[in-house]
């Protein structure tokens, strides 16, 4: 399977690299495979311009230079940011959103798994009691993460309940990670996001809240900033987790959101088994996408 | 998104050089298409489809196809919005049922489309439709997606078949097929199979779906596709295409704001039909796809295209020149005044309309203040009066208005109040209509902003007084222009300043900036149809 391969630009800026010397196709070239990856037309424009200038001043024609270039000018513009996770607080409470279908859960399961490999105790709390078997599928996750979980009592229970409960019992048990999974939500919703605030307020009366991660799904567009913008107004969002990595799309929209709303990317997610997340590193992350 | 500014805006900026020419110029047209560009691509709209998009709107816009009753920039947009309508499906389309039942219907898409939450919707659909659908969970992957379909059809009201408990056990192809089978046996009409979320780039997953296909032979297959996706949904939906080979689209999560380029790439990419569109959480958060409200959410146009249409049935001028020349000889009544209003009326909500125009956004809080029952009680008030009373407002004595308050239930001060903008208006109107620039008493343009501020009564009625003047307004513009020409004056500003301030369209906009000319003709040309 070519993975890896599909999700970098390589094979879309094969033609830019590939050529002998640098011409208008260049940047023609450069400015498809920027936007096909999300970037936005705004960055875009950005970067293009800003290498046609390095270009201009190295008095240079080799279109390798071209991708030198832009695998720094990317790896800098990522790498502003710092990526550490901060959960030096015991318990360490970290709160989840983002809006439907971007792999919440998931990330959870598999976060929870990241950290037991560092040989912390987990227990993540099913705040999610909207979606029908939300709770099931958590838990499901938590088993294989080998973690300890907190179901809502009742169906349809207050997501702050069962989050202040996880809390509580994390407090009891001395579990060092609280992970909170919340509802999915589009950020349009005004009573729903009004919700989140509610969860974040009930928590941080028992503990402070580490870390709200937003987790963004590869595969969207410039939508991206528009979510980013409106969950850090009501959830306070400290990071950014980037997932769905392991298909075709590129994820470029994250550059716009990261320098946009000065959030780092935390984590990035690549796949459907646990093992499938990772710390984020610029470095790394610039090199597979501009190969 | 407020980072890049909306296409209205920007086309607006560039629309204001365009103005005055008849016909589009080569560099005009590039102007526009390369702000249409830009837009397309912030909607999400992929690359390709934006670049054979904006080449055939180039051509069409250079081409012959002049339309005397838009102006230029007008017809750029109107142009841009039918060959998005075009692409989009044009009609709709709907689900196609099998002759002999089960009709078969089969799911597919990226993890989190939201292809289950859709199952369950499609159910309750089809249930008040008056068939009897059943749910097949046959995603097998995602932990507990089997529990969720469970859920999901218990809210539907319709049985789902899950002979397997998921979690990675089971095989989805033979539950799928064992599925058309119970379908039978139980007199199920409409079978549902939700399938497991998949990558485009995973080919053993693909197979599965190829593979449910084969055993099940849907009669329809559907694509589901977030409304937020980017620049993948090409690539995604191609390898669909070649994957499962979809029958038709359906996009998710339309609730949200994303511009949904999304639909406009998948359905120029696979010419497949968008049939559903899904636009919230609950199960009955769901509709058909309308092909042409889709085109003016990804332009984010506002309904300027309404207002083209609009402005481009045909004027009629003999009506317009009664009218103005009513105003010219002081035979402007209370009649014409409330016949005008009910027109308006007729045409749906001002707020609304108003709503519609682009640029309006900034006008929104002074929407809000807006009472639209205010219309209501001027209809009244003039509908207590006797016809003798409408034509000629001089009648009107204190016993009189008394009997016009308690008729309309309003007070006396109400009625002496709309009396006195009538006749205010009228006077205004009377001086546009002869030619000149007429004085009004104590203010700059209209004091919109300080009505507003004031009492809504009073900007409702400024308001309100556009159905009276606007249908005069084009041939009182002409004439104002001609006026303004004649004495060398620069026609736009003599032209927009009675016009807008006078009738008290300018009221609202005028507080933010005056409104463009653009939007001026555009409301005018709403108004005064």
């Amino acid at each position: 399977m070519a993975e890896r391969a599909s999700w970098s630009l390589g094979s879309a800026l094969r033609n830019v690299f590939g050529a002998r010397t640098i011409d208008e196709d260049t940047w023609d070239d450069l400015e498809s495979a920027l936007i096909r990856a999300d970037f936005g037309p705004a960055v875009t424009e950005e970067i293009v311009e800003s290498i046609k200038a390095q270009v201009e001043r190295y008095k240079t024609t080799d279109p390798r230079d071209v991708q030198r270039m832009l695998r720094e000018l990317v790896e800098e513009r990522l790498a502003k940011y710092d990526p550490t996770l901060k959960l030096t607080e015991r318990p360490a409470v970290v709160l989840v959103v983002g809006v439907n279908g971007v792999g919440k859960t998931t990330t959870i399961g598999k976060f929870a798994k990241f950290l037991g490999n560092y040989g912390r105790s987990v227990v993540v709390g099913a705040a999610d009691t909207f979606r029908a078997a939300a709770v099931d599928q958590l838990a499901t996750w938590a088993e294989r993460a080998g973690a300890q979980v907190v179901r809502p009592e009742r169906e349809g229970q207050d997501p702050a309940s069962v989050a202040f409960q996880t809390v509580d019992y994390a407090k009891r048990t001395g579990t060092e990670m609280v992970i909170i999974d919340t509802a999915g939500r589009l950020h349009t919703k005004g009573g729903l996001m009004d919700e989140l605030g509610k969860i974040r307020r009930v928590v941080e009366k028992q503990a402070p809240i580490s870390e709200v991660l937003l987790v963004l799904d590869a595969t969207t567009g410039q939508n991206g900033l528009a979510q980013a913008e409106a969950f850090i107004q009501h959830g306070g969002v400290t990071g950014l987790v980037l997932t769905k990595l392991d298909g075709s799309a590129k994820g470029g929209f994250v550059i716009a959101v990261q320098e946009k709303t000065g959030l780092p990317i935390k984590l990035i997610g690549q796949g459907e088994g646990i093992g499938d997340l990772t710390g984020f590193t610029p470095h790394v992350f610039a090199q597979q996408l501009v190969g | 998104m407020a980072t890049f500014g909306t296409l209205s805006d920007r086309l607006t900026e560039t629309f204001k050089n365009l103005r005055t020419k008849g016909k589009l110029s080569a560099s005009d047209v590039d102007g526009t298409v390369r702000e249409i560009r830009r837009a397309l691509l912030d909607a999400d709209v992929s690359l390709d489809v934006v670049k054979t998009f904006t080449a055939t709107v180039r051509e069409r816009a250079l081409g012959d196809e002049v339309n005397r009753a838009l102006n230029p920039a007008q017809q750029v947009v109107q142009i841009v919005n039918e060959e998005l309508v075009a692409i989009l499906g044009g009609q709709q389309r709907r689900l196609q049922f099998a002759k002999t039942p089960p009709t078969v219907i089969m799911l597919a898409g990226l993890q989190g489309a939201g292809k289950t939450t859709l199952a369950g919707k499609l159910a309750k659909w089809l249930k008040k439709d008056g068939h009897t659908p059943m749910l097949v969970a046959a995603d097998l992957q995602r932990p507990n997606a089997v529990n969720q379909l469970q859920v999901v059809g218990e809210q539907a009201g319709v049985t789902v078949f899950a002979p397997e408990p998921g979690n990675g056990v089971g095989d989805p192809v033979r539950v799928a097929k064992d599925a058309i089978a119970q379908a039978q046996r139980a007199q199920h009409d409409v079978v549902v199979i939700d399938t497991a979320g998949r990558l485009g780039v995973d080919a053993e997953m693909m197979k599965q779906a190829a593979d449910i296909r084969k055993a099940t032979n849907p009669d329809e297959v559907l694509f589901v596709i977030d409304a937020m996706i980017g620049q993948d949904a090409v690539t995604t939906a191609k390898a669909f295409q070649e994957g499962v080979d979809f029958t038709g689209v359906v996009l998710s999560k339309l609730d949200g704001d994303a511009r949904g380029g999304a639909a406009l790439s998948v359905a120029s990419v696979t010419g497949r039909p968008i049939i559903f569109a899904s636009t919230g959480e609950t199960l009955d958060n769901f509709e058909p796809f309308h092909p042409d409200r889709m085109a003016s959410r990804i332009l984010d146009l506002g309904d300027i295209l309404t207002l083209i249409e609009q402005a481009q049935q045909a004027f009629d001028e003999e009506e317009a020149l009664k009218v103005a020349e009513k105003i010219a000889s002081e035979q402007f009544t209370l009649e014409d005044f409330l016949a005008q209003m009910q027109q308006l009326r007729g045409a749906g909500s001002i707020k609304k309309m108003l709503g519609m125009l682009p640029g309006a956004g900034g006008m929104k809080q002074q929407l809000e203040n807006f009472d639209e029952r205010e219309i209501v009680r001027t209809e009244a008030i003039i509908q207590s009066m006797t016809p003798a009373e409408r034509k000629n407002t001089k009648l009107l004595n204190g016993s009189r208005r008394l009997r016009i308050a308690k008729g309309s239930g309003m007070t006396v001060t109400d009625v002496n109040q709309l009396v006195q903008r009538f006749e205010q208006a009228a006077k205004m109107m009377k001086t546009v209509a002869r030619g000149g620039v007429p004085q009004i008493p104590g203010m700059g343009p209209i004091p919109g902003g300080g009505g507003y501020g004031g009492g809504k009564r009073q900007a409702a009625k400024n308001k309100k007084k556009s159905g009276g003047g606007s249908r005069s307004g084009n041939p009182a513009k002409r004439a104002a222009e001609n006026a303004a020409l004649a004495s060398g004056q620069v026609p736009g500003a003599a032209s927009n300043a009675p016009a807008g301030s006078g009738f008290g369209i300018g009221g609202g906009a005028g507080a933010k900036g005056a409104p463009s000319e653009e939007e001026m003709a555009a409301l005018q040309k709403l108004l005064g149809r």
